[in-house]
Order: structure tokens, then C-alpha cells, then sequence
């Protein structure tokens, strides 16, 4: 099948809003390369589970592939023209199963010396698209948080040694109920600037009490659902002929409900939770690689306008002689490698941020939870500068975000 | 090898790297490198020093040589390592064995960023393109296959040391003129490990499970694999000194280390490839666990170099060569998340450095032409003296 020869019938076995989305712009789709077209359906077929901004996203790339000329389509699509690809994979499922397809296909792309070509390709194509495509600027300025080292009693080497060139540094802030105060300011401009998915917390450990406006994941609370991956993948493994790539195939298709979650819950929520664990390396393992993980799939996809992330301490990585030991018993936290860890993460944070729209006027705060350490990013924050101003979190906070 | 090839754009601006090509991008890492080195280590430019080779006014040695290469695996990136902010986690590179290298910034990878697969590549000289994920033989006669039946060696001159036991069909091809028969012996010291614990009431699955980009997944071998029995035979050593060994080591490249020196003192083989992998952890997505294993990869390379010193078959005949399969995919990339894959193919991802060491080595010299990771096995072949014919790679003339 290429997609010359698509119909709209072919279309039968996606969700309802995802189908009628694809059926209207079927005649655009028909004049693309096959390179091209399972990386956009991969998004579509689940537009009915997706965020309002993806949502608003897709929309507007299809309408964008709509509006293109046959001289314009030929213009922007010609280097994915170019990719060879097997037959193999031209006679594929790829309307039914694009995420199937996109990894065999990034496979053969390796393998055939293609990548490169490809990868050029799709940022070319990324960079055109927002030019003819821009998002709407959003109601607020964006603001990310990040609480790191929760647990951690003393620690002497220097934190925040990605981000202090980019803002200011300070060492006398008043740790009282920090906490608190950050999420009170979270919570504040929920209810200021309402809408679905645009204002979140992560925890990564056990939610502590916050406004029901925040939409809020936390790992403690996917315990049921993260123990019930690993048993699945435990049977998955012993399975004959069973590999890494057919594992993450497998993992791929898992569903809320086949993960044990509530039917009568958020479809929308559950199922960008299950992917955490399923499209994640680590989370299942790692609650500081959920947290960041989850922090980094917030931004690109529901482009939070604001995002509160608190890091947990993590399982400690057992030593091989501890292992050979056999000992069952469960590993003590790691709180100074948490620590290390979340500091990276709170780094990717920040660039993850600066990737969407109105990155120039977004805020971005850093504290040592228990402690005097914090940094901000924000417009009116010299980088690079140390203060010594002793002031409380809520305070720093309504400057970043002034 | 799935990325997100539609993620969003990087701001303009973000990086002091946007706008630059991928070339850009690769030498300015090098001259990074290069520059860093210059500083901290006190070594020179090196292409204007070139001459001939110690090697080369050293034939009546040949016989002796022996090689040893060390794949740095696992991926490591310049800032945990060469770059200034990563220079705390490499000291003994740093301070032992870059003043005594060569040293050359700019070594790309241009083909699969997959640990078996580049790994096969380095090993064969030909960029292959076998599943990573499958225990299949590479395409290509090794670099073991060539040393072998071009130098008429035998079976016990030649050797791999992997943790990773998806790497077991490393050590030769199936290339029919080569192939089976020819190549190097395989040990996987934690397979080893589990075979030599079998009946005993420890649960070795997670220590199998070595694949960290799906941490839970343990291969099943197949291929020529090192019986157990060997271990007694050939390593000297007994079942149960194996695993009181094991039992004080704290990763599986420790144990890999504690290997390969059972066989140099007890088989000194010629040559001797270890792959390193425990930073390889990078992909759980822990940091703090990534430079551990960094630090600690550093820690053994040094180690292993004092052991080549203290070795009377090994010291002052000995090459030594280090070098990461690959690096790790840059912060910036939108296309990946930073340190913990390699996924993207971006200039970070394919870029990486070597050093070489030891004899007839110019020590102190850092030198900037690019080459690639394929020119390691015809450059191991012009010291040795063997003809890798179907490698694509060329020598490094600054070692010849």
C-alpha cells in the first residue's frame, strides 16, 4: 500500500475524531511520500486520547498539508521522496499499526545508511511547519519549577552548574515551608488562567496535599500500575522468541485497563501515564527517571504553562557483590545520587521549557528542597549573577513570575 | 532505535551550537578536546611533530607486539569527560595516560549507534549493519580472524572480554573464507558467572540482564561461548576462587577487568579486546549512575595499563588502545534526551576521541584530522602485520 492508493474506509479501525480528521484531509495525505505519511498518522491515530495542545498541533499541521500546492507538497516533501524504502515495508500495516512501522522503519533507515538523510529531513520539515504553522501565543507566561534533593541533609558540591550561566544563583533563600508556598503559586495561577492539562504537578514520590486544579501524577500513586508492568513484562520475556525490539512493541500496545486502571477514569491522563512507564527507559525502575521523564513529556505535549516537579530519593543501584549476596531485602534510598540526579533533570527541564513558544519570556526556578540553594531563570534575573537576598520561596517566586 | 523525528525545533538562540552544520558542530567538539588537553595535560599539536613512528625503526620486534584494545562502552559524551566540567570524572586519563598518548579528537561513527553492532563494526573494519539486538556474527572477518590466519596464530592468541551478552558472536565472522575456526575466544564473565553458580540458590537472572536500553530483557546465548570448564583450564582458576572474586567487585566491568588479567598472566595473548559497558547505565536515566560508570571505566583503564607495565610479556611491547564505541546524544537535541540514549545521530552521537599508548606511540601528541572508528582495525593490522583486506577504513598514518 502507498499512500496514493489510500481511502477513506482504510481508516475503519481508528477513533471516531482521529477518522474524521483523516478523511478530510485525505487528498493532501494521497499526494505524500510513504517516508512520511506513518509519522503523521502515528500522532493522529491517537488524537482522541490526546492533550488540547497536540490536539490544536495536529490539527493545525493538517490543515497546513491542506492548504500546500502540488508544486509546494513536491517542494516540501522531496528529500523524504528521496528515502528508499524496502517493500517489505511498503506492503506493511502501517495505517493500522504506524508505531510498528516507524520502528522498523528507523531500523532499515539505520541500516541502510539513511538516517542521516532522514533526520535532516524531518528537522527541515519540523522548521518549515512552524513557520507556516505557528501556535498561538499562550494566555501566561510559562513557569517551571523544580524541587530537587527531598531527603538529602547536607551536601557540599556546587548545585546548578548547568544553569547558573543562564540566571541568578542564591544562597540565603528561607526554606521555610517552601514547599508549600510553591504550590500555593502553582496553584494560583490554575485558577487564574483555567484550562485542561495546562497547569501540573509531578511527584517523584508521594503527592503531598495540593489544588485540585493542578493535574497531578505522581510515582507512589502508579505503584498498582508499575507493578503491574513489570509482572507483564516478566511473562513477556519468558516467552520464545521474545527480544528487546518485540518487548517494546508489546509494551507499546499495553492499555489503562490492561494495566489494572480505574475504567472510570481520566482517558486522556491514564493513558499519557501508562506511556510513561511503557515509552520511558527507567522509569519503571528509577523514580528520579519518572519524574524527569515525565516532566520532559508534560512540556511536549501538553506544553504546560505551569509544571511543579518535586524529585523523590530513588532506590539505591546495588553493587554486583551486594546482588551475588542474594539478599531480597528491599535497597535503602539513594538520596545523594538522587540528588545528582535530579539536578541534571531539572537542567533538562529548563531546556525542555525553552523549546516552546514564548520561551523568551518563560520563568524557571530550581530550589534545594530543605535548604538556601535555589536559582532562577526568568527575564528580569541577571545570568550568570549571585544574590544574597534572604527572602522566602513565595516571595522569589512572585518575582520569577512578575 | 525509534526517536521523535517531529519533536519540536530548538529555540533559535538556545544552543551556542544552533545554526552550525553537523561538521561544525563534530570539529568544534574536537577542538574542544583539543584545546582542554592543551591546558590540563600539557600535550602538543601534534601533526607538525609527526615523523615515523617508533614502530617502524622496530621490526626485529614485531614478533612480540601485542595489542590491547579497550572500547571506552557505553558511550560517553565530552562533558563528562574531556570538556572542562567533565574533567573530574576522568583523572587518571587525565593525569597517567594522556601524557603518555596520542591523542585524536575527532573519531566519528557513521554507522548504527547500537553497542553490538558499532562494537562488530570497530571489530571488523567495515561499518556493519547485523541486528543489534540479535547474538548473530558479524558480516566481516574480525580483526582476530586477520591477525590469526594471516600471522598463523593460534586460538589462544587472540581474545574478547565482554559484560554485554549480546556480544558472545563477536570474536568471529561468518565470512566463508574466514569465519569459524579463526577467530578470538569469547569470555562473557557474568555468563560465566551464572554458569558457574548454577545450583546454588542465587537468583544470577538480573545480573544477565546487561541490554540497558530494556533493562529487564536477558539474551539467550548461542555461538562458541567459554565452557566453564575453561575457567580451570585455561584462567587457572577454580569455580569457587571465580566467584569469592566476584563476590568483592562492585560492577560487571570489574569483573571483566579481573578477566582479562587472569589471561594475560596465564595465556598472554597477542591480542586482546575488552569492552567495557557500565556506562552504558546512562540509558536507566539515572546521572548520578552514569558518571559513577564513567569514573569507575576510567579507574580500570588505568588499572589495566598498570597491569600491562607489571607483566613481564607485556611491558614495554604492549600498544594500547582506547576509544568509545560512540557518544551520547547532545542536550540540545530535541530529538532524544540528552545523556541517556544514543539515538539521534546528531554530531555529539557519532563524534568521540582515541588515545594510543605504549609502544611506538609518540606520547604527549594530540592530533586533529578526523578519522573513523573503522580505521582502528587496518591501523592494528599495519602494527601487527597483518592485511585486513575487506576492512574499509585506513591506517592512522600518525602511528605507522
Amino acid at each position: 500500500m502507498l499512500p496514493h492508493d489510500l481511502k477513506s474506509e482504510d481508516f475503519a479501525g481508528y477513533p471516531p475524531a482521529a477518522r474524521a480528521l483523516i478523511v478530510a484531509h485525505l487528498a493532501a495525505l494521497r499526494q505524500l511520500p510513504i517516508s512520511f505519511v506513518p509519522s503523521l498518522l502515528r500522532e493522529a491515530i491517537d488524537y482522541d486520547f490526546k492533550f488540547p495542545e497536540e490536539r490544536s498541533a495536529i490539527d493545525r499541521e493538517f490543515a497546513n498539508l491542506s492548504s500546500l500546492s502540488p508544486a509546494q507538497i513536491k517542494e516540501w516533501f522531496e528529500p523524504f521522496a528521496q528515502i528508499s524504502l524496502s517493500s517489505k515495508l511498503e506492503h506493511f500495516d502501517w495505517i493500522n499499526q504506524p508505531a510498528l512501522f516507524i520502528e522498523q522503519q528507523s531500523a532499515y533507515l539505520w541500516t541502510t545508511h539513511q538516517q542521516d538523510a532522514f533526520r535532516k529531513a524531518a528537522t527541515e520539515y519540523g522548521s518549515r511547519l512552524q513557520a507556516a504553522a505557528p501556535p498561538e501565543p499562550g494566555p501566561v507566561r510559562r513557569l517551571g519549577i523544580a524541587i530537587i534533593g527531598q531527603g538529602v541533609a547536607s551536601y557540599d558540591e556546587p548545585l546548578f552548574r548547568n544553569l547558573r550561566q543562564h540566571g541568578t544563583y542564591f544562597d540565603r533563600v528561607k526554606p521555610e515551608n517552601g514547599l508549600e508556598l510553591l504550590l500555593a503559586g502553582a496553584a494560583a495561577r490554575a485558577k487564574a488562567h483555567p484550562a485542561p492539562y495546562a497547569h501540573w504537578y509531578i511527584d517523584g514520590g508521594q503527592a503531598v496535599e495540593h489544588s485540585p486544579l493542578l493535574t497531578c501524577v505522581s510515582y507512589k500513586a502508579l505503584e498498582p500500575v508499575r507493578t503491574a508492568l513489570l509482572k507483564n513484562m516478566q511473562a513477556d520475556i519468558a516467552r520464545p522468541g521474545m527480544g528487546p525490539e518485540e518487548l517494546r512493541t508489546r509494551l507499546a500496545q499495553l492499555t489503562p485497563k490492561e494495566l489494572g486502571m480505574n475504567a472510570a477514569g481520566d482517558p486522556v491522563l491514564d493513558r499519557f501515564q501508562v506511556k510513561l512507564f511503557t515509552e520511558g527507559s527507567g522509569t519503571q525502575i528509577f523514580s528520579t527517571t519518572f519524574a524527569q521523564w515525565a516532566t520532559r513529556e508534560v512540556l511536549r505535549r501538553a506544553e504546560a504553562q505551569t509544571l511543579l516537579v518535586r524529585f523523590a530519593p530513588r532506590q539505591r543501584q546495588r553493587p554486583m557483590n551486594e546482588l551475588l549476596s542474594n539478599s531480597h531485602s528491599d535497597p535503602e534510598p539513594d538520596f545523594a545520587g538522587s540528588l545528582v540526579d535530579a539536578d541534571m533533570a531539572a537542567y533538562y527541564h529548563w531546556i525542555n521549557q525553552q523549546r516552546l513558544p514564548g520561551s523568551e519570556h518563560s520563568s524557571f526556578l530550581v530550589w534545594f528542597e530543605g535548604h538556601s540553594q535555589a536559582l532562577v531563570v526568568a527575564p528580569y534575573f541577571a545570568p550568570g549573577k549571585e544574590s544574597d537576598a534572604a527572602v522566602d520561596l513565595g516571595t522569589l517566586l512572585s518575582f520569577a513570575d512578575a | 532505535m525509534d526517536h521523535s523525528p517531529f519533536s519540536k525545533a530548538v529555540s533559535p538562540g538556545l544552543s551556542h551550537r544552533s545554526g552550525m552544520s553537523p561538521l561544525d558542530v563534530a570539529f568544534g567538539l574536537s577542538r574542544s578536546r583539543r584545546e582542554f588537553l592543551r591546558c590540563a595535560a600539557g600535550v602538543t599539536l601534534g601533526a607538525a611533530l609527526a615523523g615515523a613512528s617508533p614502530w617502524m625503526r622496530a621490526q626485529t620486534t614485531r614478533k612480540k607486539r601485542k595489542v590491547i584494545v579497550i572500547t571506552f562502552g557505553g558511550g560517553a559524551r565530552d562533558q563528562e569527560t574531556f570538556a572542562p566540567e567533565g574533567q573530574e570524572n576522568i583523572p587518571h586519563l587525565l593525569n597517567e595516560l594522556i601524557p603518555q598518548s596520542s591523542f585524536f579528537t575527532h573519531v566519528s561513527n557513521q554507522g548504527i549507534l547500537g553497542h553490538y553492532v558499532a562494537t562488530a563494526s570497530l571489530a571488523t573494519g567495515v561499518y556493519e549493519t547485523l541486528n543489534n539486538f540479535s547474538a548473530v556474527p558479524p558480516e566481516h572477518p574480525t580483526v582476530f580472524e586477520y591477525f590469526r590466519k594471516d600471522l598463523k596464530r593460534p586460538v589462544s592468541d587472540a581474545w574478547v572480554v565482554a559484560p554485554s551478552n549480546g556480544f558472545n558472536r563477536i570474536g568471529e565472522s561468518d565470512c566463508r573464507s574466514y569465519g569459524p575456526g579463526l577467530g578470538a575466544g569469547v569470555i562473557l564473565p557474568k555468563h560465566l558467572l551464572s554458569a558457574a553458580s548454577s545450583g546454588g540458590t542465587a537468583d544470577y537472572s538480573h545480573l544477565l540482564r546487561d541490554n540497558y536500553e530494556t533493562p529487564l530483557y536477558a539474551p539467550q546465548l548461542g555461538g562458541e561461548e567459554f565452557q566453564l570448564q575453561q575457567l580451570e583450564m585455561i584462567l587457572k582458576l577454580s569455580v569457587d576462587d571465580f566467584i569469592s572474586h566476584a563476590r568483592t567487585v562492585s560492577s560487571p566491568d570489574e569483573l571483566s577487568v579481573y578477566i582479562a588479567k587472569r589471561l594475560m598472566q596465564q595465556e598472554a595473548p597477542s591480542l586482546l579486546w575488552i569492552t567495557m559497558h557500565d556506562i552504558d547505565i546512562a540509558h536507566s536515566g539515572a546521572y548520578s549512575l552514569y558518571i559513577e560508570g564513567i569514573r569507575r571505566t576510567d579507574r580500570l583503564c588505568a588499572e589495566l595499563w598498570k597491569t600491562v607495565q607489571s607483566e613481564p610479556e607485556y611491558a614495554g611491547n604492549t600498544t594500547l588502545f582506547i576509544l568509545p564505541d560512540f557518544g551520547r546524544d547532545a542536550d540540545y537535541d530535541s530529538g532524544g534526551n540528552g545523556f541517556q540514549h544514543h539515538r539521534t545521530g546528531d554530531a555529539a552521537s557519532r563524534t568521540t576521541w582515541m588515545m594510543a599508548l605504549g609502544a611506538g606511540v609518540r606520547p604527549g601528541l594530540v592530533f586533529d584530522d578526523p578519522m573513523q572508528s573503522i580505521d582502528l582495525v587496518p591501523t592494528v593490522g599495519s602494527l601487527m602485520g597483518f592485511s585486513p583486506s575487506q576492512s574499509l577504513g585506513k591506517p592512522v598514518k600518525e602511528l605507522l
